[in-house]
């Protein structure tokens, strides 16, 4: 339904242009209790059904136990930098192991971190997540209309639990081995499919794939706030 | 001593028909063509373009706010007005003879270059290398031929 609109304008916050009686007589107020016999309809509050007889606790603990504060937080998903951010971009990471790699994004996964590639083979960056805090995005746009990235989300990259093992102690020993972070063929071919439409189109313009190649660094004279990225 | 040539200092003038440019202000690089003299600090300046965004309307300018060419439009009579300035200005072609100046492509490179794109920035660096490649090598093939 659209937003009422007031039929009392306001002169100034709090104060109406009319008065309480006349509104009673614009608002039809009159007219609602002469069909309703004089007096203003009222709905008799719908029964609620009396709460099921609760079961006595079996354990009344001795000290009072306190209860922690309600969190009701509820964080927005952080919106694209848009404008900036079109799938395709190249983005320059700013921090952790990858710095000064440039690198193409994807797409926005649902918890606000970017999906991006090397490509793998170009430069050394896998699909990966990345947050949009830590980087920068440049002008340059690579043609990512071939790729399909419908599959990845967040659950893609988050950490398997396992199941928890026994405690065996000769199992201990030999569990720690055997539990090495091999990355599933899955994933391999993930990013080779991905990668090679990407390196096609790449491929496509003059200098591109030395550009992400090579990291970006500040030199001498280079002022940020001053370059145009 | 041997023969001094001994040559006066020469400045660029503050004159009538001298062409200045703004260096900021509204008019910022804009140029425009010193109609009258009003005192030490002011003088009364004219700019007909032919983009209407170049245009200085006639006004009294601060000359702290200008910067003096190298160009002069001769004979400029005294305090004339904006069509007998804007016939000068076509005749002596100053716009020409400004675009052709070292300064004012000394201002566009620099322009340019801060408008880079990282992604332009990065071609630039690698033909700036290639270009330093050759020079060096023919520098080297000449030092090696001047020994041998």
């Amino acid at each position: 339904m659209a937003p009422k609109q007031s039929r009392n304008p306001e002169l100034i916050r709090g104060i109406g242009k009319f008065s309480r009686s006349k509104m009673y007589h614009k608002r039809g107020l009159w007219a609602i209790k002469a069909k309703n016999g004089g007096v203003f309809p009222r709905h008799d509050p719908i029964a609620k059904p009396s709460p099921a007889a609760a079961k006595p606790p079996k354990f009344y603990p001795a000290d009072d136990v306190k209860k922690p504060l309600l969190n009701k937080r509820n964080p927005k998903p952080t919106k694209l930098r848009f404008g900036k951010h079109h799938p395709g971009t190249v983005l320059i990471i700013l921090a952790g192991r990858f710095k000064g790699k440039r690198v193409v994004f994807l797409k926005q996964l649902s918890s606000g971190l970017l999906l991006i590639t090397g490509p793998f083979k170009v430069n050394g960056v896998p699909l990966r997540r990345v947050n949009q805090s830590y980087v920068v995005a440049t002008s340059t746009k690579v043609d990512v209309s071939g790729v399909n990235v419908e599959k990845f989300d967040d659950k893609y990259f988050g950490k398997k639990v396992e199941k928890k093992k026994t405690k065996g102690e000769g199992e201990f020993f030999e569990a720690e081995k055997e539990e090495k972070n091999v990355l599933p063929q899955e994933k391999k071919d993930d990013q080779k499919s991905v990668d090679a439409v990407l390196i096609k189109s790449i491929e496509g313009v003059p200098d591109l794939k030395t550009y992400l190649a090579a990291r970006f660094s500040l030199k001498a004279g280079m002022k940020p706030h001053e370059l145009v990225f | 001593m041997g023969d001094a040539n001994i040559k006066a200092s020469q400045w660029r003038q503050v004159e009538v028909g001298r062409v200045v440019l703004f260096s900021t202000g509204l008019y910022a690089n804009r140029l425009a063509v010193i109609a009258e003299i009003i005192d030490h600090k002011r003088v009364l300046v004219d700019g007909p373009a032919s983009k209407p965004e170049k245009v200085v309307p006639r006004h009294s300018a601060a000359l702290s706010d200008l910067s003096l060419t190298p160009i002069v439009i001769d004979k400029l009579p005294r305090a004339a007005g904006n069509a007998a300035i804007k016939a000068a200005w076509e005749k002596a072609q100053v716009d020409k003879a400004w675009d052709e100046s070292a300064w004012a492509k000394n201002r566009e490179r620099s322009v340019k270059r801060r408008q880079l794109t990282d992604f332009e920035r990065f071609k630039v660096m690698r033909l700036r290398k290639q270009a330093r490649f050759e020079v060096r090598k023919t520098m080297a093939a000449a030092r090696a031929s001047a020994k041998a």
